[in-house]
């Protein structure tokens, strides 16, 4: 489709190589295998093709047909039309990764400011030019911990409030190596205290202890104890963060974290049905040659010009093999510029203003539902950013079936990941639901569970 | 030329964007909680815009121009791919939606699922790993859990050619494996004395690049799989290189347990600068318990009047989650647009053309530089970037200096096995004039290279910026912007 090749072009390179036919340069594939017919459809054009996905497309409902209080870790914000514009150069997106930095200015000065502002963002001393997505990253985290102690510390602690799926995904990264417990997020007891339960279990085995913030119910918690009793047995802290919440709560860095990883996605980037997005990834100084994935520094040229490069690059696996600590080797170079035009865009006016409007609105949203028969807050006296969980009187799922005639996606139904947390709605509420669509929500909650 | 940093260019004040006011009452912050200011530039749009364009065109990219660097495939990047993302029913889909409400995007998994199998020769196919790399643990995951679910415990030993990928060793030590390397033999195949060795009650699996990264179909590729086999190892094939294999041959026949692609590659979604890419996993019919979820699968057959249910499930022996929610989407999207686009035939004629090409430059750049393995290549060649009798020009001076010439230099000083290497991969979508020009900038350096080999080694000279100090960048460690102290 895209070869360029005349027939006549095809018969000159075929005597430079001093062949007959094409199918001669195949002599060596084992000729029972060679040439199988595949069972696939004709090749369509693009025409054609254009049609069949847009058929495709539209047989899913997108979010923005809803109003949405869907968020677990995907948020529905507005992306700036700036971000795609620069997204869409084809300089950009069809670059490889800038091993070559006299061609590759553009990338590697871009991913430098993205670190930029990711250390800005977290309060921490490093980033580095991504992870694949906050699940990852936050493995890689635990990862790290583990080479940092040089596997002499077995436990990798982790609360039941960090997203499930990251700790599923940090379970599967610890399963390879072996001789790691991942602990800690077991239901809680009626009466247990999440932050008591992990000031109990931290001792001198533990690599790193994992908490989330705003965590995945969405509250602001102080885990300034957690972080002090870490330190005391010489562990490591990592937070798990939503970079929207940093523009108006205390970055990770004050709380003294060694690690704090996030998800990117809310930094202008499409929900996309859940990627690709973005592994924020950053350190305190002292980690930065056990960070894994690449890094972009300053340097100069022969000519005395600033110039940027990937440094530090002993550390990875194309020059380690073996004796690195992970394979890591894309990042996730086009979600990083993503984020880093969003951030320079929002600016430092911007960001916090998308900030407020997600806390304002959550919050005059959780008021509302939470005065309607039935439905009471399930965490009353705990701070929280963007979203919430509500008790409801009916199952979630039953709820949130009704509401799809109401054009409205309801809240994530905790039941599924939290058997404990039966008839618990997540509630996520962005800048882009007005008033008037919180009201709505709330007439149809009222309505879908009265009768 | 430079271009100044988004903090050098921020004026205090400015406001690049903003949001409509907060119709709600407000809410107090805790003052516990509550952060002071952030320092993010201020910017207006117009500085965005310019800032980051400018940036762009510091790139090199294969919209610009020939990028022959081997093992990285950068072929065209279809712009209908690009179109296709950005379909709101696509982009616009939350990954928690009701499942009656993304069938389409299921259906679309679903088909990529099916079109991998039927490509690759394997059993089942899934879409969540993130990239190559992760493709890989998967993979070697797979056969830690495979033998320990036949209590195999002693398994413990993973084989790696000497000409393979970084990844593949790091991967190995990153599922707990002991690794071996294998040499390879005169003729660029794995070393089958040295394999019959390492082929005991220790031996877990053997990774293996086909075609490999010296561009050669390994020539006893079935009677290496053969051997691991009858040790009761499996066979990782890192699909790195499949761009030669399409319609070609499949991998699954020839014997392989488990593939990664690399949709970023083989399947042009493209590079992204660095990501991200796509790393689905195949497998074969009894690894297939072990495939980490979420997987698309049809729920309800449906009728003649009810189109099928898709659905979502994850293996009970999974090996576990690999990353949140079904891996790389958009990126999964482009991939089926490129197969659709293809069809049999046209899948085949990539493989075809990019073969082609390889052999076509192959014969040119041989001419001047010295090809250690001269036998007919797959979609790349390896050469040596040196000379003997001219012992002060290396392979990285004739990558910089192919960058005057107006060329993305190829791969350098890899695969490890040749000296100097340089390994160039054309792809199949680059015309006989495109390599022609090439063929005869190599030539041009050559020439020089006898010439005046000291004006080599300060190349380029025509870039944005000439070679960098990389010693210090390590040294004096500056990973991000000075900031003004007025922030």
């Amino acid at each position: 489709m895209y070869t360029p090749h005349s027939p006549q072009e095809i018969e000159e390179m075929l005597n430079v190589i001093g062949i007959k036919s094409v199918e001669d340069l195949f002599e060596k594939v084992p000729a029972k295998y060679r040439y199988p017919d595949l069972d696939l459809p004709q090749g369509l054009t693009e025409m054609e093709v254009a049609a069949e996905l847009n058929e495709i497309a539209t047989a899913n409902a997108s979010s923005d047909e809803f109003i949405s209080f869907l968020g677990a870790g995907a948020y529905n914000h507005y992306i700036p039309s700036v971000v795609d514009a620069i997204l869409s150069r084809g300089e950009f997106y069809t670059a490889y990764t800038p091993y070559q930095p006299e061609v590759s200015q553009g990338t590697l000065q871009a991913i430098f400011e993205y670190q930029s502002l990711m250390t800005e963002l977290t309060g921490m001393d490093i980033s580095n030019a991504s992870h694949y997505d906050g699940a990852t990253a936050a493995a890689e985290a635990a990862n790290l911990a583990y080479h940092n102690f040089r596997g002499k510390r077995k436990k990798v602690l982790v609360t039941r409030s960090v997203n499930p799926e990251y700790r599923e995904t940090i379970r599967t990264y610890m399963y390879g190596l072996g001789d790691v417990h991942v602990l800690g997020d077991d239901p809680l007891n009626a009466r247990e205290d999440e932050t008591a339960k992990l000031l109990e279990m931290i001792n001198a085995d533990t690599a790193v202890v994992i908490v989330q913030y705003p965590d995945f119910f969405g509250r602001i918690t102080d885990y300034t104890k957690i972080v002090e009793k870490a330190h005391e047995a010489g562990a490591l802290v990592t937070f798990v963060f939503n970079p929207t919440a940093l523009g108006i709560l205390k970055p990770p860095g004050a709380f003294d974290a060694d690690i704090a990883v996030g998800d990117g996605q809310p930094l202008g980037i499409p929900l996309s049905f859940g990627g690709p997005y973005l592994g924020i990834f950053t350190v305190k100084d002292k980690l930065v040659r056990k960070l894994a994935g690449r890094l972009v520094g300053e340097t100069v040229d022969e000519a005395g010009n600033r110039a940027y490069v990937l440094t530090l690059t002993a550390r990875e696996q194309h020059i380690r093999r073996e004796k690195s600590t992970s394979n890591i080797c894309t990042n996730q170079g086009l979600m990083a510029l993503a984020a880093a035009v969003y951030l320079s865009v929002l600016g430092k006016s911007g960001f916090k203003q998308v900030a407020n409007l997600c806390y304002q609105k959550a919050h005059y949203a959780a008021e509302k539902i939470s005065k309607l028969p039935g439905f009471e807050l399930a965490f009353p006296e705990t701070p929280f950013f963007h979203e919430f969980v509500i008790k409801t009187p009916k199952p979630v799922e039953e709820i949130n079936a009704r509401l799809e005639d109401y054009w409205i996606l309801g809240g994530y139904d905790l039941s599924q990941t939290y058997p404990e947390m039966k008839n618990q709605m997540l509630v996520a509420v962005t800048e882009k639901v007005s008033r008037e669509d919180i009201d709505d929500f709330v007439a149809a909650l009222e309505e879908v569970t009265n009768d | 030329m430079t271009e100044k940093t988004i903090y050098e260019l921020s004026q205090p004040g400015r406001k690049g964007f903003v949001f409509p006011d907060s119709d709600v009452p407000a809410a107090p912050l805790p003052k516990a909680f509550e952060r002071g200011s952030i320092n993010l530039p201020e910017l207006s749009e117009l500085d965005v815009i310019r800032h980051f364009t400018n940036l762009s065109r510091l790139n090199y990219s294969v919209d610009g121009g020939f990028y022959p660097l081997g093992s990285c495939t950068m072929k065209y990047n279809p712009k209908i791919n690009e179109v296709a993302v950005r379909l709101p029913g696509f982009s616009q889909t939350h990954p928690l939606q009701p499942i009656t409400s993304v069938q389409g995007n299921l259906y679309l998994m679903y088909q990529l699922q099916e079109m991998l199998q039927e490509i690759s020769g394997f059993h089942r196919v899934t879409l969540t790993p993130a990239a190559g790399a992760q493709g890989e643990l998967v993979g070697a995951l797979i056969i830690k859990k495979f033998h320990e679910s036949n209590k195999d415990t002693k398994r413990v030993k993973i084989l790696i050619p000497d000409s393979a990928h970084g990844t593949n060793p790091a991967t190995s030590a990153m599922s707990g494996f002991e690794v071996a390397p294998l040499p390879s033999d005169a003729r660029g195949n794995v070393d089958l004395e040295a394999l019959k060795l390492h082929c005991d009650e220790t031996l877990a699996g053997l990774m293996l690049t086909t075609p490999n990264t010296l561009g050669l179909f390994d020539e006893n590729v079935i009677e290496v799989i053969e051997m691991v086999h009858n040790a009761g190892g499996l066979v990782y094939g890192d699909g790195a290189n499949l761009n030669a294999l399409l319609g070609i041959v499949r991998p699954g026949d020839l014997g392989f347990d488990i593939m990664h692609f690399n949709l970023h590659k083989t399947f042009a979604t493209p590079h992204g600068g660095g990501g991200p890419g796509s790393g689905p996993v195949g497998v074969s019919e009894r690894l297939a318990k072990f495939l980490p979820g979420p997987i698309a699968t049809i729920v309800d057959e449906g009728d003649d009047d009810t189109p099928p249910f898709y659905g979502f499930y994850t293996p009970e022996e999974s090996i576990g989650r690999m990353k949140a929610f079904y891996g790389h989407f958009g990126v999964v999207v482009k991939a089926f647009t490129y197969i659709a686009m293809h069809g049999p035939d046209g899948l085949r004629d990539i493989g075809e053309k990019a073969v082609l090409n390889a052999n076509y430059l192959m014969e040119k750049v041989k001419e001047d530089y010295y090809l250690p393995y001269d036998r007919t290549c797959m979609h790349e060649f390896v050469v040596e970037g040196t000379w003997k009798d001219i012992p002060n020009v290396h392979a990285l001076d004739i990558s910089k200096r192919l960058m005057d010439y107006g060329f993305h230099p190829p791969t350098n000083y890899f695969p490890l096995v040749v000296h100097e290497a340089l390994m160039i991969e054309p792809t199949e979508t680059e015309s006989k004039q495109t390599l022609d020009a090439f063929a005869a900038a190599m030539k041009a350096i050559a020439k020089e290279a006898r010439e005046d080999p000291g004006m080599l080694n300060k190349a380029p000279y025509t870039t944005p910026i000439r070679r960098s100090d990389e010693v210090k960048a390590a040294r004096d460690l500056v990973l991000c912007c000075w900031t003004p102290d007025s922030f």
